[in-house]
């Protein structure tokens, strides 16, 4: 039943599938317009004029988180390993929870537009500032990279552009969302994305089911039969345990470090909306990964490994070919259109969380001492996306193809070892100083990207060493308590009576909200 | 509303604050340790038990399987009673405490 490789449209340009992504386009844009005359105010650019209900940012957040490496990558792994791929599919998921329990209620009450506005509130600003944008921009650029170069090699394969023009073509569409549309064009081209990739998922998940009489475990039973019983047990791909526990950390953890993501919970009118958006995106987002066990191995049982493996090496191609197997090429252009979608979404978050660091944190309360016109910070928050979609472009042709999928599993590592230890001392623990807040981040981060450059992952799989100075793929199993820890030495060594007093205020403001508000 | 912006609370109140703080801390850390044992759990058992996860539930559903999608329903089921216990006690604490 495999299909031959040859007769897949795939790397052809397909008219409906061009036709889909215009439309997607041209929709897009539609939104940015009409977003772009409702924002004329930092708050209405970097936080919707906290407008966003709860039901709304939680597909937002959904959109913002799952990437086309969900998408294509994770039902690519299930669908050439089996149940190995579905202990990612997992992985992704379990650091919402975290982030409900306790990051989301108390960021919305302290902070106004970044995450750095909560760890900045009873410290000293400059220098918690500067580590924070740091941090902030460390995630972004890379998971920015990851984001570009998988986008150029998706839209080459499925649109028959070239690499460059597929990497200019996004990056001019995520400046335009959010140069013009700010955080409300954003935050609609998330809602878009997110119903587009659950309806793609679930109409593709349906197809595949209905070949195997609804029944799931007909579907993996299928798998075993043809594939041996090995695709249901773990095998290979998790040969250490600490490994495992490492990228697990750095998953659970990270998810509630994500700058982009954090940013979106000031969107929403209060605390409580902002508890109920992560309740909402944690269903979908769950739902969603449980489709993925569905779609990996239905290409498995329906497309093949090898065939797989022939169109792309990394079995990115497994939902797609899934697709035009079950739909025909009309639906292979609607699921190419939708993992465009999935990329676009991501990058404009990522974005606006980059030019709010840099405007927000490093020219209003850095440069100008927390006193800038409002006119003047959107001018420097315009001037930072234009900026930002500029290095992201240069970025994304200059790893042409490099391996960076690990790009991503790296920027979840700083996330929880630079941004996440931070910001829970800041919140939950009165002794915290502004020196141990700082040194939690900075040590958090670079040690974060010394170990990544001595890592396995660089040292053997990307510059072809025969062996690396530090065991681990994935640094957060040592960095994310080595973060905590300097963090809470550096406090116990340098006490700031002022920042131990300001504790009762925020512990204040955490529960009962901002008095002005 | 306007009484909370003009002066701190009574100290009885602050003291009422202090202990919801409290409450809301221990539910949040003990939520995120089940989430973790709940997570590794399933890894040491990927990593330490592969021949009991690929035992056969009914013919095509293996333990493995079976406790991946465990994983995500759990995780569901935590959000939900956390939003249970922050809509049902919490918000009504905190709105007993500003109406003062």
């Amino acid at each position: 039943m495999p299909v031959n490789e040859a007769a897949t449209a795939i790397g052809h340009p397909s008219a409906i599938a061009m036709a889909f992504f215009f439309l997607f386009i041209a929709i897009t844009l539609g939104i940015t317009y009409w977003a772009a005359r409702r924002t004329s105010t930092t708050e209405q650019f970097y936080a919707a004029g906290r407008s966003i209900t709860a039901g709304q940012n939680g597909f937002a957040l959904a959109g913002d988180y799952m990437s086309a490496a969900s998408f294509l990558g994770i039902a690519g792994l299930v669908s050439t390993t089996g149940f190995d791929g579905l202990i990612y599919s997992t992985g992704w998921l379990v650091g919402w929870p975290v982030v409900l329990f306790l990051i989301a209620e108390p960021l919305r009450n302290l902070g106004r537009y970044t995450f750095s506005d909560v760890v900045a509130l009873r410290f000293r600003q400059k220098p918690v500032r500067i580590a924070a944008a740091t941090g902030t921009l460390a995630t972004v650029v890379l998971y920015l990279i990851a984001q570009m170069v998988g986008a150029g090699g998706l839209i080459k394969l499925m649109f028959g552009l070239s690499y460059e023009q597929a990497v200019v073509v996004v990056g001019c569409a995520m400046i335009a969302y959010v140069l013009f549309g700010g955080m409300i064009a954003t935050t609609w081209v998330q809602i878009v994305k997110a119903v587009l990739l659950l309806a793609g998922a679930a109409i593709l998940a349906v197809m595949v089911l209905m070949r195997f009489g609804m029944s799931p475990t007909a579907l993996f039973a299928a798998a075993a039969e043809r594939y041996g019983a090995g695709v249901l047990a773990p095998g290979r791909l998790v040969s250490s345990p600490l490994d495992a526990l490492s990228l697990g950390l750095a998953l659970m953890f990270g998810t509630a470090g994500l700058p982009h993501i954090l940013m979106r919970f000031y969107t929403v009118p209060d605390a409580r909306a902002a508890r109920t958006s992560v309740f909402y995106a944690t269903g979908l987002i769950g739902l969603f990964y449980l489709m993925t066990f569905i779609l990996g191995f239905g290409a498995m049982v329906l497309v093949g490994p090898d065939a797989i493996r022939a169109v792309d090496a990394g079995g990115n191609m497994a939902a797609p070919l899934l697709a035009e197997l079950l739909g025909g090429t009309p639906f292979l252009g609607f699921i190419a259109a939708v993992a465009f979608a999935t990329i676009l979404a991501v990058v404009a978050g990522l974005t606006l969380s980059g030019a709010a660091a840099l405007s927000h944190d490093l020219w209003v309360s850095v440069v100008r001492g927390g006193h800038a016109e409002s006119g003047e910070q959107l001018a420097v928050a315009r001037l930072a996306t234009i900026g930002l979609g500029i290095v992201a472009i240069a970025l994304g042709i200059a790893f042409k193809g490099q391996n960076v999928a690990f790009m991503v599993s790296l920027a979840f590592a700083i996330a929880a070892s630079g941004n996440f230890p931070a910001l829970v001392l800041s919140i939950f623990w009165s002794r915290c100083s502004t020196a141990g807040a700082v040194s939690s981040m900075v040590v958090g981060t670079l040690s974060t990207l010394l170990l990544i450059a001595v890592s396995p992952t660089v040292q053997i799989d990307l510059l072809g060493n025969s062996s690396a100075a530090f065991p681990l793929k994935n640094p957060a199993l040592v960095t994310i308590p080595l973060s905590f820890l300097v963090g809470v030495i550096v406090s116990l060594l340098s006490s700031e009576p002022g920042a131990a007093a300001r504790f009762a205020a925020l512990e204040r403001r955490l529960h009962l909200g901002a008095a002005d508000e | 509303m306007a009484s909370r912006k003009k002066r701190a609370p009574a100290p009885d109140l602050e003291q009422r604050l202090r202990m919801l703080a409290r409450e809301r801390t221990r539910v949040g850390l003990a939520l995120t340790a089940a989430v973790f044992v709940v997570y590794f759990g399933f890894i040491g058992a990927v990593a330490y038990a592969r021949d009991a996860l690929g035992a056969l539930v009914v013919p095509g559903l293996s333990v493995g399987i079976l406790a991946g999608a465990l994983v995500i329903v759990a995780s569901w089921l935590l959000t939900w009673v956390y939003v249970r216990w922050a809509n049902d006690r919490y918000d009504p604490a905190l709105r007993a405490l500003r109406e003062h």
